[in-house]
């Protein structure tokens, strides 16, 4: 087996900022990362870079397609990139507004990968759609409601099921439970938990909420910085931490 | 000199004369057909740009024209360019020659080209229109000339500009997918009446300008050249002949154009599409073909075999 | 017969950041050998490092130095060395923990936190989840707990869904960190039985047992672990 995404001297700077600095990680089918974090420690632009939204000065990324085909994310045609951007990634955002679109149904937001991949019967689409709503807990007889009628934690089960309609082999989670009521998130967590297990996929979970990432992640890498400064099995990065920044960040959470 | 608004009742009447010169011929005043040389010559090489890529949008330098924005600024500037003297022109309003743009937009040409005009199909070698497609089946040496108020299929869809160029060169289009689905989704029934989005020679997504949905399948594989010019948003794009034409649809729900289910009040066509005119105030109603020439000449028919 | 688990040096000590950078050691050279069907209890007095050898073993604690050698798919590999994927992998498939407190997961039901071992190992649905009840059961877990997520149980009801949790799948190298401390002596001699059957089966069991009698009637031998004296 190989990995699926394979990063190695990722570095991108803003100005004199490094948000980026010789970033190296694999990511393997089945497997959950979480990549948590202070606030510019650089993990968005990691996410960013690893998933061909931002070009890293240096260092390539590396994604192996279902046929074992690797290619190098960063040299792909924007129409290459797209098209496994639609086929075999899935981006859930902080905001549903960034993922979803406000002005159309449900039905709509989650047919629309579908559709993208050529399915072109409407009875088809809407079953799918309908059979999502309902994996991720929401009330399928709301299929032809707007987005905007739900609510915030609704709207990102929503974002959800919009991404794994098309079972998708990776998923980037850049804080999806992050402007949720504790209560919402704890929900959300446990249907992403069951989801990732059900699917076998893989994630990279970009949070800093510390009790997500032990809840979902097989292995955590923590950044600082720019760079990695540990990583390893999830409850031994919490439990062992070897790191200074890392003993803080598990501190401050404890403490909490 | 006959007046060029057709009544129901003289319509098609037999020996009618429909090809005609206006009076006045060519004011020497204007260069020929209005716009300059040069003018003309951009906008050709926009046109044969168009008909080399079906469906996709060509932008060019749209001029300022004598009537404004919305009256067929852009159909008038492709119509003028390929325009030469010896055309007949025929120009349509929502299927009449007898409308105000209509007898406007011919009086135009008519005056600064000084190109026969006529307002039989079967006759015109350019035939302008606004948001139909004559009945009768147009033939190879036939140019259609559509005026355009939106050349973008996706908008409304995708606001900005730049992404909808974008979506065009990767040609992804779930997005007007998505608009089909909602529109079946919320009113029952695909909701386009008109201006419903049709995908050219298998690659561009391509606003028909608004033509209702009943004429969008003589779009595809038509043996005249189509034209489309949309002045305000300074865009031109065509379909060649014979370029295969299809409507969005789902496999489970397929385009299906939509007609009144009536006969035409004066010709009793079943087959043209109607407009429904409101006759009185108290609710009478009637519907008539909304092609002018088509209709009289079904009436002519219709007449004859009495 | 060679044995499943060897632990050999092992040391662990632990800095403290956020205390100055003060470090203190735990373990020091500890080795320690296991047989199938074998079962070891840790013994020492409180504060020794019995569970951080526990918890080194299982992978929770990353070694300081030395090997922690498991058989694992028929080679023996090295804990202490071994990347993430693969402790995983040896987790699932050959090495159980019964941790002294159960992590609870949000809504996740008692019944498919215990069958979750058996589903990893490619059990169907309907087969893990009646291997768990039968389990739940012999721990005398009333039925009706059966579907509730377990944040709400008392400590012995939390304590028995884990143990059926290690118990329900055959492991090669089974832990157990104070398995009965807050249960009852019916409970305690059904935990003795599972230890006794997992024996029989071929798992060795390594383990703290605060529990005397428990601790004599499974322990096959005690390996000491003695407290070092603070870093001078």
């Amino acid at each position: 087996m190989s990995p699926l995404l394979e990063a190695e001297g990722l570095t991108l700077r803003f100005g004199a900022l490094r948000a980026l600095d010789g970033v190296s990680l694999a990511l393997w089918p089945g497997e959950v990362v979480a990549v948590v974090g202070e606030s510019g420690s650089g993990k968005s632009s990691l996410l960013r870079a690893l998933s061909g939204l931002a070009r890293p000065e240096a260092g390539r990324v590396l994604y192996r397609d279902a046929a074992g085909a690797a290619c190098d994310v960063h040299a792909l045609s924007e129409a290459e990139r797209r098209r496994i951007a639609r086929s075999d990634w899935g981006h859930v955002h902080q905001n549903p507004r960034d993922g979803l679109r406000m002005g159309v149904s449900a039905g709509a937001n989650i047919g629309e990968r579908l559709m993208a991949a050529g399915a072109r019967h409407y009875g088809g689409i809407r079953a799918a759609a309908a059979e999502w709503m309902a994996r991720v807990e929401l009330d399928p007889a709301r299929i032809d409601d707007l987005p905007r009628h739900f609510s915030g934690g609704m709207q990102q089960r929503l974002q959800i099921a919009r991404c794994l309609v098309t079972r998708p082999r990776l998923v980037f989670m850049d804080e999806p439970t992050g402007g949720l009521d504790v209560s919402v998130q704890a929900r959300l967590l446990d249907l992403i938990r069951a989801l990732v297990e059900e699917l076998g996929l893989a994630v990279l979970l970009v949070t800093h909420d510390i009790a997500a990432a032990r809840l979902l992640a097989h292995r955590i890498v923590v950044m600082r910085q720019g760079r990695i400064v540990e990583e390893g099995l999830a409850d031994r990065v919490l439990d062992d931490p070897q790191h200074p920044y890392t003993q803080l960040l598990v501190a401050s959470v404890l403490a909490a | 000199m006959r007046d060029p608004v057709r009544s129901p009742e003289g319509a098609g009447a037999p020996g009618a004369e429909h090809r005609r010169r206006e009076p006045e011929g060519r004011d020497p005043h204007y260069n020929f057909a209005y716009l300059d040389e040069a003018t003309k010559r951009m906008i050709r090489r926009a046109i044969l740009k168009a008909i080399a890529i079906p469906g996709h949008q060509i932008p060019f330098g749209a001029r300022e024209m004598p009537l404004p924005y919305g009256w067929g600024t852009g159909g008038i500037q492709v119509t003028a360019s390929i325009l030469g003297p010896s055309d007949v022109l025929k120009v349509i309003d929502q299927g009449a020659d007898d409308t105000t743009n209509a007898v406007s937009i011919r009086r135009f040409f008519a005056r600064t080209a000084g190109v026969a005009t006529t307002t039989r199909t079967a006759e015109a070698t350019v035939i302008q229109t606004r948001h139909r497609i004559p009945e009768r089946p147009l033939r190879e040496d036939q140019i259609l000339v559509f005026q355009v108020p939106m050349p973008e299929p996706l908008f409304r869809l995708e606001p900005r500009l730049a992404e909808t160029r974008r979506l065009h060169a990767l040609a992804d289009y779930s997005l007007a997918q998505v608009k089909l689905y909602e529109d079946i989704a919320q009113q029952g029934e695909s909701a386009s009446s008109y201006n419903h989005p049709v995908l050219v020679n298998g690659r561009y997504l391509m606003s028909p300008s608004p033509i209702p949905g009943f004429d969008n399948p003589k779009l595809d594989r038509n043996p005249a050249l189509l034209l489309f010019g949309a002045g305000r948003e300074k865009k031109i794009y065509a379909v060649p002949p014979y370029t295969p034409v299809k409507s969005l649809d789902f496999d489970d729900h397929p385009f299906a154009p939509m007609r009144a289910p009536h006969p035409c009040a004066l010709c009793g066509s079943t087959t043209h599409y109607l407009d429904e005119i409101v006759t009185d105030d108290r609710g009478g109603r009637m519907f008539v073909c909304s092609d002018t020439d088509a209709c009289a000449e079904a009436a002519g028919r219709a007449g004859a075999a009495r | 017969m060679s044995p499943v688990l060897v632990v050999e040096g092992l040391c662990k000590g632990f800095t403290l950041h956020l205390q100055g950078g003060v470090s203190f050691p735990v373990l020091r050279g500890e080795s320690l050998a296991l047989m199938p069907g074998e079962c070891v209890a840790l013994a020492g007095p409180s504060g020794a490092g019995k569970s951080t050898l526990l918890r080194c073993v299982a992978g929770n604690y990353g070694a300081g130095a030395g090997r922690i050698l498991i058989r694992h798919r028929g080679a023996m590999r090295d804990l202490a060395a071994a990347d993430a994927r693969l402790v995983r992998e040896i987790r699932t498939e050959t090495l159980g923990h019964v941790s002294q407190f159960l992590r609870v997961i949000p809504r996740v039901p008692a019944l498919d936190i215990v069958a979750a071992p058996l589903l990893a190992r490619g059990a169907g649905r309907a087969e893990a989840r009646a291997r768990a009840a039968a389990l739940l059961a012999r721990l005398n877990l009333p039925e009706r707990l059966h579907h509730l997520p377990p944040a709400t149980f008392s400590g012995g009801e939390q304590q028995r869904v884990n143990l059926a949790r290690g118990f329900v799948a055959p492991n090669a190298v089974l832990l157990l960190d104070e398995p009965t401390a807050s249960l009852d002596a019916a409970n305690r001699a059904v935990v003795a039985a599972l230890i006794r059957e997992a024996k029989a089966a071929g798992t060795a069991i390594l383990g703290i047992f605060h529990d005397s009698e428990l601790r004599d009637r499974v322990a096959d031998r005690l390996h000491a672990v003695d407290p070092l004296e603070p870093a001078a």
